[in-house]
């Protein structure tokens, strides 16, 4: 009866998303306040209907109703509760589900703060994220239903991919879909201005801390991502160029173009047609990664199931939403005029730039990820375009990417001096190159030109930032100005920060990380970068759900025990399938790394070891980005224009013209 | 800058940026795709022994062996038409098994066998590598395709044959 309500509060949900989208679109076109106040209530319930539907999924997992068949499909009697409640996003029917519910959410959640908005405007948004809704919830009725009846019952489940039974998935995939679905709203509010005609002071203010959790979001769902695959796939890569992995790189370097290039718009009013162009890719860029990966056309581990039909679905869905929007783009964007000048050397210049290369950036990912399955269409070919391409491209984009963010905050709005210019930031160069040659050559050990280069650019970028804070503090009284600055502000250079740290973290891994594939019985030791590591011995360990083979490593540096890893092979009965579950020894400036691989003979094991220096920073420069941008998006301006906006509404909105 | 100036700025940026990425793309994607062959392309000769190439199949039952070190495989991939062998040192991923449809990437050693960098098989036991897949469909030449058992001992000599 459970899974039924579930069911049918899904098809409720449908229902009010149709009316969430039309009514008010019509009403909007036609000027009916009554038809435009149905957005809001309606988008309420349609949220409502879709934590029902969420809850009746989840309960039928908890109570290992195997009568459904995806429960029976992706659980067991023997999977422990935390990744019963996880396994609802295991596959592809709850992961669709988890989708249009976050939609709804970040739906209910603009409708609650667009009290202020002008009422034909917030309409407009809520009607453009009911019509994202209902091709999903088409899609999910239609083709993903997660409540189908499985009769007879089956006796027991199939299980969870063991992969999957693991606390970073249980939050890694909400993460990430909030992030892809966040992009949704950008969108929507490129979409209502675009029929509205016009883009003002109030439309970027509002954005912009939607865009930026949404960021955020999405920041830290791929960070998670990359955590998860270094310690749970076994093999200590933390990024594969994946075609998945870029799938949802790719809205995120859009979304990083659209964050720069809606603080130009903001502060300066111009750029305004090509943020708009952005927030549409973005979010296209997140519909293409949902077809990506739900519809079977990839290989990886996050293609769950081929199936023809979905793919034709998203395929048709993704057309008719990127065409229509860039059909409405072409026909209106002719409205949207910027008004600020700016000169060659000027903050926009750079910021420009910034946009540029992050666009370029995402077009060469998303040839490499797109050719494949293009040529394979074709029937020209099997190919595949593995991490040297992505690795030759990207680098050679991101280096000047750096070099200009080092002193794009330090550079005037609309207009700066050349020369003043290089007198506030050749300090700041001197010192990076001198710390970063220093770095390479005392500390570090011989390295190429390209990984010098990356080390000084990444102290440049922090000493920039660290510059820019200086020309913001009043001379007279340094202490007292520091807290008068804007969040914004801090935000900004704490993301910056965050940027340089990854630098700086995946240059030395990949440069100086130590691998050693070695057999080893019982008592044999092995040394790798001036740790010894020694194979005491191999036991049987009993899991919940699992067998497990443990060997107990001990790993010592000048005699001394570092520490115990103890790495396992698992084996799922339910699935007869092996895991590996590595053994890792975490500390700030380098990991100690050990993985199991097939048993040999006499009681020996193949065994991976590794030395990964400097391997946390990858992660904890964008957890420092999250930090950035969460705090910008707590900025005090944005909340100051909910309070103030009311009264101004009908003034601000007045068309800006050439 | 007047309006004019400041478009061709941004023309030119754009124009600058796109130029550099066309470039990059095309002088990286030159060199580093991976074409795909199946055995019975390799033992026919069409595979390039010079480049990295990636071969897919099924791994045969009792091919796997270990040499020397214990650190070396061998075994042997078909289509069910042609076999190829191949060898890789390092360690193998976990759903390597026989009957396995995998993915070896490597290069030919110019006596019709492949040198493995790296071994794929994918985490799901019953995945097979949508490749692999139409690699075996094209041996068997419109033929039913029967996809072995990993789990069940063969009983005739061929065990793709049922």
């Amino acid at each position: 009866m459970i899974p039924e309500l579930g069911h049918f509060a899904l098809i409720l949900a449908l229902c009010l998303a149709l009316i969430q989208s039309i009514v008010p679109l019509v009403g909007a076109q036609l000027n009916k306040p009554a038809w435009m106040q149905i957005a809001a209530p309606a988008t309420a319930c349609q949220f409502g209907c879709l934590i029902l539907s969420f809850i009746c999924l989840t309960y039928a997992f908890i109570n290992k109703d195997f009568s459904v068949l995806y429960v029976a499909q992706n659980s067991n009697s023997a999977l422990p509760l935390e990744y019963r409640i996880s396994a609802v996003w295991g596959a592809h029917e709850g992961s669709l589900l988890l989708w249009v519910l976050i939609l709804a959410g970040w739906s209910y959640a603009v409708s609650c703060f667009s009290g202020s908005l002008p009422q034909t405007f917030a309409s407009r948004v809520l009607a453009v994220l009911g019509l994202i809704s209902v091709g999903f919830l088409l899609f999910t009725v239609l083709t993903s239903n997660p409540f189908e009846r499985l009769i007879p019952a089956a006796a027991d489940g199939r299980d969870l991919n063991p992969l999957l039974q693991d606390p970073g998935l249980i939050i890694h995939p909400p993460m990430l879909y909030m992030g892809y679905v966040g992009l949704a709203v950008p969108f929507a509010f490129a979409i209502a201005a675009l029929l509205e005609g016009r883009i003002d002071a109030a439309w970027t203010r509002w954005t912009r801390p939607w865009t930026t959790v949404a960021w955020v979001f999405l920041t830290v769902g791929i960070m998670l991502g990359s955590w998860w695959a270094y310690y749970e796939l076994g093999w200590g890569g933390w990024w594969f160029w994946d075609p998945v992995e870029n799938a949802s790189f790719m809205p995120w370097l859009m979304a990083t173009a659209l964050l720069h290039s809606l603080a130009v718009t903001e502060q300066r009013s111009t750029f305004k047609a090509w943020t708009l162009l952005l927030a549409i890719f973005g979010f296209s860029l997140s519909l293409l990664g949902t077809f990506l990966v739900r519809s079977g056309v990839l290989v990886s581990v996050h293609a769950f199931a081929t199936d023809p039909e979905r793919g034709v679905f998203i395929l048709i869905f993704l057309t008719i939403v990127i065409g229509s929007a860039l059909t409405l783009y072409a026909w209106r964007a002719s409205t949207v005029t910027s008004s600020g000048r700016f000169a060659l050397v000027s903050r926009e210049t750079l910021l420009l730039i910034n946009n540029v290369l992050l666009v370029v950036a995402t077009a060469t990912i998303l040839l490499g990820t797109l050719y494949p399955l293009l040529l394979d269409a074709l029937n020209l070919g099997k190919i595949s375009v593995g991490p040297p391409y992505f690795n030759s491209v990207f680098i050679p984009l991101m280096l000047p990417l750096l070099f200009f963010l080092g002193f794009g905050p330090i550079a005037r709005w609309k207009q700066d001096q050349p020369t003043s210019l290089l007198i506030r930031i050749y300090k700041t160069a001197i010192l990076s190159i001198l710390l970063g040659l220093s770095f390479i050559l005392l500390a570090a050990g011989p390295a190429s030109f390209t990984v010098t280069l990356s080390i000084c650019l990444a102290f440049w970028v922090v000493f920039g930032t660290l510059a820019s804070l200086k020309l913001r503090i009043q001379a007279k009284d340094p202490l007292k100005s520091l807290p008068r600055l804007p969040r914004g502000f801090y935000g900004m250079m704490i993301a910056h920060i965050g940027v340089a740290v990854f630098t700086i973290g995946v240059t030395l891994v990949s440069v100086y990380e130590q691998q050693a594939d070695v057999r080893m019985a019982p008592g044999d030791t092995h040394e790798l970068n001036n740790y010894l590591f020694q194979l005491d011995r191999v036991e049987e360990v009993p899991g919940p759900n699992y067998q497990a083979k443990r060997a107990i490593v001990s790993v010592y540096k000048e005699n001394k025990l570092v520490t115990t890893l103890t790495p396992e092979k698992r084996f799922y009965p339910s699935q007869a399938q092996p895991m590996t579950e590595a053994g890792i020894h975490p500390s700030l400036f380098r990991d100690i790394y050990v993985s199991m691989g097939e048993p040999l003979d006499n009681g020996a094991w193949a065994m991976r070891l590794y030395h990964k220096p400097f391997i946390r920073w990858v992660w904890l420069g964008p957890l420092l980005m999250a930090v950035g941008g969460l705090l910008a998006a707590s900025d005090k301006r944005y909340r100051l224009e909910v309070r103030q906006r009311k009264p101004l509404a009908t003034a601000v909105s007045s068309r800006s013209s050439a | 800058m007047t309006p004019r100036k400041q478009r061709m700025v941004f023309v030119g940026v754009i124009l600058a940026g796109v130029t550099l990425a066309t470039v990059l793309a095309l002088t990286a994607i030159g060199r580093n795709i991976m074409y795909f062959y199946s055995p019975s392309q390799i033992n026919a000769g069409e595979a390039p022994d010079d480049i990295i190439i990636r071969v897919g199949g099924l791994v045969v039952d009792n091919s796997v062996q270990r040499i020397d070190d214990g650190l070396t495989v061998e075994f042997t991939l078909t289509d069910t038409k042609e076999e190829i062998d191949v060898r890789y040192t390092g360690i193998l991923p976990d759903l390597f098994r026989e009957g396995q449809g995998i993915v070896a990437i490597g290069r030919l050693n110019g006596e019709g066998a492949v040198i493995a960098d790296e071994v794929l098989a994918k985490h799901d036991e019953n995945y097979m590598p949508p490749e692999v897949a139409e690699a075996l469909e094209a041996a068997k030449q419109g033929g039913q395709m029967t996809l072995p058992n990993p789990h069940e001992k063969p009983t005739s000599g061929n065990p793709y044959d049922t």
